[in-house]
């Protein structure tokens, strides 16, 4: 029981990094209609940032600034230069010219740090574990969850409550009317852009200490958050964050019980092995399912 | 003939040209390279059915290379350990007829891609984009975790398999068969966009709209190409993972659902030859950038950039000076 | 009195708090040409846009030939003889004229998944597909891509593609939209014409056009009919007047 409620942390924890990810994807969706497969990029630029921020500090504060930092001007810097050409254009090119973006972010990080994965440590006041009764579970897996959680609480203020968040809600309307309202539409999709930009960066830096810094790191947590998109509806940030934490959950506990219960009725090295083939597809067919039931996603506009 | 029609017979005269003359000085590299374009070239003119013609951005398309590449590989070693693929219900022996193979991977990635695509097309634009790249990275994952088939480390085909009598472990006997697949495909392909068939794909792609108002179902006609370029991408994969005697999930990697629309892309969307084109540039600046630097994915995606930026249309449009599909 | 080819009864739609459809009642006989006239916003796109199946009504029924057709999809409709017309002509750009009238007799025939000969080489196919050019007055145009024709050319493509189809029903929404006064007067020949080749609902707001053409006349308001009738009946209507014709009549 408490290994079971130890997973469900987990998957908590998974799902608000997720949460992280597909925030910034379905703002950049719902305002200006780009689909940016270089979002794990910025993933992962946050991730070294904060690695070699924290190795030349010592400090996991300063790292995680230097991760929103770097992210949000790397995706300022992306949006200025490529993206903004490309809003008026099809699908097709946004997908390879982001592809494109991949490329040389990964090739450009490999080059300057070297194909060698690096560590970031667990800052030492989240070090050590948290027990209530039976129950211990470590202290940084936890205060992810936590940041998590106060960034949906931001995004949810500045989107209802800011003037910031008033131009982006009438950015998702319609665009005709930003520019009739006189608001400077150039300038607020690079704001939303650096916005998701530095989200997807900070995810990066708090996963850091749990997994290696490398190369590649953001493809399978881009790919992740896409399913949540999916799931969730393009466009919604409440979708976004039920679609995570959904996909965490499934993802984290799949992959605990399918061995577990398959081991009732198959040996166990087959259960282990079909538990854990059939738990990498799970997501998968979660969202399968709900596409079936609604094609749009829980929260989809239509 | 048109400036597009000499371009396309030109590049097909040349890719033949550049293997039977490497190999006629002694290159058997350069013939491996020349089959490795034909192949790719292959699969990308597989997927511009899809999304050329019928303008389904697939990014999924890996899965069926994958699936192609895995029906020879599972037959091969099956047939090499002389061990039975299956006992039940039927006892089916492996086998390493070519012919055999390419029909069991064509028909597989066929039985495969209609769930996925019919799925996917309940939904479209950036929705299938992302649908379709989660299905592949379904099957990937798949493939990985999924011990019997060698896992992540993939599965060794030790010797070439067999076409009557051909010895198609030579790279020029390998290199005639991969094109002469190229353009059985490219002809079938061409033939399609031209039917009846090719009509209302088109006007899928152009006006959904007006063609439910003739009284057909734009999803038919999208899940018929979606099914169909998927098969033509299979029999590709089952070349490739001859033509390198292995597969693993590599193939079936998202990161290769990306290589295959920049072929199309590079070549020119929706034009018969374009994605051979693309295919053959792509492998020369591999092998080109790839001598200067080790980082040569760099100045790849500032290519890449370029094009997508500056040069709509592709090589074909910049070449015959027109943009896109006549 | 013959059946009428086409009925609907009580239809019903609403859009959140707005009634777009409330409690539409119509029918169409054979051999005559029924406009349906409002002013913008009165729910007649709507209206159109469910008799063809593109939305689904909230309430209501629809007839065709006596037989309901609430449960077929606008593909379906289209096969069973319901042609449509739209506001803005739909055609696909980067296909030559004669290519997009083709496709309409491939698809009435039912044979559209044929993938093996060239359409080009299909000289019955293209025959056929002329001869509704020349009668929609497009025949010289043939080879031009539709992205190429003019506003009124398109609409031409639009009822070759139409007469193509062979419907038992024209459902149109306002095709004199845009045209020339010329153009509108060789539309209105054409239709007064058509409709002996099926009977016609047209939605129109050229009055000129609906008072030449329509045997009967529908007034929709705020998603009602309020009235129905023959052109003088509708001239005289004091409803309508106020309602709607109001300036114009004064």
């Amino acid at each position: 029981m408490t290994l079971f409620l130890e997973q469900v942390l987990n998957g908590l924890q998974f799902g608000t990094m997720l949460f992280l990810m597909a925030a910034g994807l379905t703002l950049v969706f719902g305002v200006m209609g780009l689909i940016n497969l270089a979002h794990g990029s910025l993933y992962m630029v946050g991730a070294f940032a904060a690695a070699a921020a924290a190795a030349a500090t010592g400090n996991f504060l300063l790292a995680i600034v230097a991760a929103l930092a770097a992210a949000a001007l790397a995706g300022a810097i992306v949006e200025i230069v490529v993206l903004r050409r490309l809003y008026r254009r099809d699908h097709l090119d946004q997908v390879l010219a982001t592809f494109a973006l991949i490329l040389i972010f990964s090739e450009g990080v490999r080059w300057i740090f070297g194909s060698f994965p690096l560590y970031l440590d667990v800052p030492r006041a989240l070090a050590g574990a948290v027990h209530v009764g039976p129950l211990s579970y470590p202290l940084y897996r936890l205060a992810i969850i936590v940041v998590g959680i106060a960034v949906a609480v931001g995004l949810w203020l500045l989107i209802n409550r800011t003037r910031l968040g008033v131009q982006i809600r009438a950015g998702e309307a319609d665009r005709e009317m930003i520019a009739a309202l006189g608001i400077d539409i150039a300038r607020l999709y690079t704001v939303v852009f650096a916005l998701g930009a530095a989200l997807a960066g900070l995810a990066g830096a708090l996963i850091g200490p749990i997994q290696s810094v490398q190369v590649g790191m953001g493809e399978p947590v881009l790919i992740m958050a896409f399913v949540v998109v999916v799931i969730g509806g393009i466009g919604s940030i409440r979708g976004a964050l039920v679609g995570a934490i959904l996909v965490g959950v499934t993802d984290t506990l799949g992959r605990f019980l399918l061995p577990i219960v398959l081991g009732g009725f198959m040996d166990q090295a087959s259960a282990m092995s079909v538990g854990s083939a059939l738990a990498s597809m799970s997501i998968y067919i979660l969202m399968a399912v709900i596409l079936v039931w609604r094609p749009t996603g829980l929260m989809g506009a239509h | 003939m048109s400036r597009e029609t000499i371009l396309n017979v030109a590049i097909l005269a040349g890719l033949l040209a550049v293997a039977l003359g490497a190999w006629a000085s002694g290159e058997p590299f350069v013939v491996q390279l020349a089959t490795r374009a034909a192949i790719l070239g292959m699969a990308g003119v597989g997927l511009n059915l899809a999304l050329g013609y019928g303008g389904l951005v697939s990014f999924g398309h890996a899965a069926f290379f994958g699936i192609g590449g895995y029906a020879a590989g599972i037959l091969a070693s099956a047939a090499q350990n002389y061990e039975p693929l299956m006992t039940w219900p039927v006892e089916l022996p492996g086998t390493t007829s070519m012919p055999i193979i390419w029909l069991t991977a064509v028909i597989a990635a066929g039985l495969i891609a209609l769930p996925i695509g019919a799925l996917s097309l309940r939904t479209g634009g950036v929705h299938f984009i992302m649908i379709t790249l989660a299905f592949a990275q379904m099957i990937y994952y798949f493939a990985i975790s999924w011990p019997a088939y060698g896992g992540e480390d993939g599965l060794s085909i030790y010797v070439r398999n067999s076409l009557g009598t051909l010895d198609t472990m030579s790279p020029l006997t390998f290199f005639l068969i991969a094109f002469a697949l190229l353009l059985l495909v490219l002809g079938l392909v061409l033939v399609a966009t031209r039917s009846r068939f090719g009509l209302a794909l088109a006007m899928a792609r152009q006006n959904p709209l007006r063609l439910t108002s003739m009284g057909v179902r734009p999803f038919n006609v999208r899940l018929t190409a979606f099914v169909l370029s998927a098969m033509a991408v299979a029999l590709a994969g089952a070349l490739y993972a001859d033509l390198n005697r292995f597969v693993s999930p590599t193939m079936l990697s998202w990161h290769l659902s990306g290589e295959l629309i920049v072929f199309v892309i590079l070549g020119g969307v929706g034009r018969p030859c374009g994605p051979l084109i693309g295919a053959c540039i792509y492998v020369l600046l591999e092998q080109w950038l790839g001598g200067l630097t080790d980082y040569w994915q760099f100045p790849l995606g500032v290519i890449l950039l370029l094009v997508v930026l500056f040069a709509r249309g592709g090589v074909i449009g910049l070449v015959t000076g027109r943009n896109a599909n006549a | 009195m013959p059946k009428p080819i086409l009925r609907i009864n009580g239809l019903e739609k609403s859009f959140g708090a707005l009634k777009a459809t409330n409690g539409v009642t119509l029918d169409l006989y054979p051999g005559e040409i029924h406009a349906l006239i409002g002013p913008n916003g009165a729910g007649k796109s709507t209206l159109i846009k469910q008799i063809v199946g593109e939305i689904r009504p909230d309430a209501g029924s629809i007839d065709f030939e006596g037989q309901p057709i609430d449960r077929l999809d606008a593909a379906d409709r289209a096969r069973i003889g319901l042609a449509r017309t739209f506001q803005v002509s739909q055609i696909a750009p980067e296909l030559s004229a004669v290519r997009n009238v083709m496709l309409a007799v491939e698809a009435r025939e039912g044979r559209v998944f044929r993938f093996f000969r060239p359409v080009s080489r299909d000289l019955d196919l293209i025959a056929a597909a002329m001869a509704f050019l020349h009668d929609a007055g497009l025949g010289e145009r043939a080879a031009i891509h539709a992205a190429d024709l003019s506003h009124g050319e398109r609409r031409q493509l639009e009822f070759a593609m139409a007469l193509a189809l062979k419907p038992k029903v024209f459902l149109m929404d306002e095709p004199m939209a845009g045209l020339s006064p010329d153009g509108s007067k060789r539309m209105t020949a054409f239709l007064s014409e058509l409709r002996h080749t099926a009977p016609i609902l047209l939605v129109e707001h050229d009055m000129e056009a609906v008072f030449a053409l329509a045997d009967r006349i529908s007034v929709l308001v705020y998603g009602q009919v309020i009235a129905t009738g023959t052109v003088a009946d509708i001239r005289a209507n004091p409803e309508v007047r106020t309602a709607y014709l109001g300036d114009e009549a004064a």
